[in-house]
């Protein structure tokens, strides 16, 4: 009887001793990067470009990273948006969400979503080949709008499927057509695209091997879409590949500067997510 | 619409055709049992052995599935299993939070923070020298990256599992953890393997964060403290060289094509095992 009891209480003392594990190595990555970083940031850091001799340790910043990371999330993310809307209404409202095709669609955008970035890196630099392209702001934002459709698919894909049926047969049966419907549950779902927005932008300014072949790097601010652009992971993994202190530093400074910029997103999106969801727990 | 839906599904078969059609170049002349068997990388001479980097690939996937797996099914059981609501709504959050931190990122954590904890704490115990930079290391930082996946796919499959199962075992007097292992676990496993292995598909293919500690060594790891050459890695560190030699590119590609094909195709299981549990429930 004894053993039961003994038993119960160990396997809790784990689980409560695991969790405290895994929640905490949030804690333990984004307090190593502050504290390392930290010593490094200033106001040059985000307000400038690099001037000659950055990366042995001179002066300048990385705004031409911070500035290249936000073209491409931002061009990848309202290209993808463009795309994703009508397939989710086209799933959802023309192809009847329950069918077998249906089902058998979002599983094919679950499987893109498992897809590798290196992979779409690899993909997006072929595409570039064939039509003669160089690596450029242009190619880094084909590569990431790949990257991001999956996830902007199936993000409103769910929020669609929350609007009430009630709502889409009262609009059809006052003889609205299917697209004069689909504005209306567009409507209905507007915090639920912010949603998806920022998930797909927070996914986007982050990734490096997707843009690692198609984007380049450079050191100026892009003026055309023909242009190399810098990114900020990709920033971040050169500088902290120098062997300079000096560089290494600013490599943990741009570290907290993407970190944070992928914090306020995340939060953002997740109490967007709570008051779309109220009802849920 | 539909051409719209057509075309953006299509883009996966577009991926594997395009990736095939470049890697026929190194096919025609290597065999495929050539490629994945042979060890040596000597692109300037024509040799493409991709074993090391598929070894490299395997230490580090495994590593982090082995650290990962019983951390997360531990956690995922006591979240919805013994926590209370007030605790399962603050610790959400940050398995969403971990889940929005960028590969590059952990990346650099693996260089601050397990780097030196492998070459200062834990590798002198067992070796007489490692730079920390090691297959281990890699393995940490990818279990890492995928707890926020195998706890939120576990947490969604525990959620499937009809309360009327458990209250019948309390009350046939089972404590609270016979009933997690009996009944709740026996019921979840089919949806835990699918969890284990969209991870594995996901480890396998990460690529930033894995590249900047593992060591980047094309021999086959012996041990957690060897270095390693994953082959995302491998991908990654050369494009800049492909066009130069003659048939690199093409082998580069066929990495990324066997990377697509098996990460399809693990993807493709656990995304059948996954909707199968789905539909029970609906039923």
């Amino acid at each position: 009887m004894k053993r039961r009891k003994y038993e119960e209480l160990f396997f809790r003392v784990l689980m409560v001793l695991a969790t405290i594990f895994v929640a905490g190595s949030f804690f333990l990555i984004v307090g190593t990067i502050f504290y390392k970083g930290a010593p490094y940031m200033n106001l040059d850091m985000i307000t400038k470009t690099p001037s000659g001799g950055f990366y042995i340790g001179k002066e300048g910043g990385i705004l031409n990273a911070i500035i290249g990371s936000m073209y491409i999330a931002g061009g990848a993310t309202v290209l993808g948006l463009l795309i994703s809307i009508p397939v989710a209404i086209y799933i959802n409202m023309y192809m009847g969400s329950k069918t077998f095709l249906a089902n058998t669609l979002r599983m094919a955008f679950d499987v893109l979503f498992g897809i590798p970035s290196i992979v779409y890196g690899a993909f997006g630099f072929l595409i570039m080949v064939y039509f003669g392209l160089r690596a450029s702001l242009l190619g880094g934002i084909i590569a990431v709008t790949l990257l991001v459709i999956p996830i902007l698919v199936r993000t409103l894909d769910e929020v669609i499927r929350t609007v009430p049926f009630e709502l889409r047969d009262a609009a059809l049966s006052l003889g609205a057509t299917r697209w004069e419907t689909a504005k209306v549950v567009l409507r209905q779902i507007r915090p639920g695209i912010f949603t998806a927005v920022l998930l797909s932008f927070g996914r986007a300014i982050g990734d490096v091997a997707s843009v690692l072949f198609t984007a380049g790097f450079s050191d100026n601010i892009p003026t055309s879409l023909h242009e190399p652009a810098a990114t900020l992971p990709l920033a971040i993994f050169f500088q902290l590949s120098s062997p300079v202190e000096e560089v290494q530093g600013r490599g943990y400074a741009s570290a907290l500067v993407l970190t944070i910029i992928v914090l306020i997103i995340t939060v953002l999106s997740e109490i967007f997510i709570k008051k779309f969801f109220k009802h849920k727990i | 619409m539909l051409v719209l839906t057509l075309a953006s599904v299509s883009v996966l078969f577009v991926i594997g055709i395009g990736l095939y059609y470049h890697s026929i170049p190194i096919l025609h002349k290597l065999s495929l049992s050539d490629l994945l068997t042979t060890s040596v990388w000597k692109p300037l001479k024509g040799l493409f052995g991709f074993y090391p980097f598929i070894m490299g690939t395997l230490w580090v996937t495994g590593i982090s599935i082995v650290i990962a797996l019983p951390l997360c099914l531990l956690t995922a059981l006591y979240v919805n299993e013994y926590a209370p609501l007030r605790i399962r709504k603050i610790l959400t959050p940050f398995v969403n939070l971990l889940s929005g931190i960028p590969p590059v990122i952990f990346g650099v954590w693996g260089v601050l923070f397990i780097i030196p904890l492998i070459q200062d704490h834990i590798a002198p115990h067992f070796v007489a020298f490692s730079t920390g930079y090691s297959v281990l290391a890699g393995g940490i930082v990818l279990a890492v990256m995928i707890f926020p996946l195998i706890v939120s796919i576990i947490t969604e499959v525990l959620r499937t599992i009809p309360q009327d199962l458990r209250d019948a075992s309390l009350s046939l007097g089972a404590t609270r953890w016979e009933t997690t292992r009996k009944v709740v676990l026996k019921k979840a496993l089919p949806g835990i393997i699918a969890a284990v292995v969209l991870a594995i598909s996901r480890a396998f293919g990460e690529t930033i964060a894995v590249l900047m500690v593992c060591g980047n060594n094309a021999v086959v790891p012996h041990s957690v403290f060897d270095p390693g050459y994953p082959l995302p890695a491998l991908i990654a560190n050369n494009y800049g060289e492909m066009l130069s030699i003659p048939m690199y590119d093409s082998a580069l590609m066929f990495a990324a094509l066997l990377l697509f094909v098996i990460i399809l195709l693990f993807n493709l299981i656990s995304r059948v095992i996954l909707a199968r549990l789905e539909r029970k429930l609906a039923a």
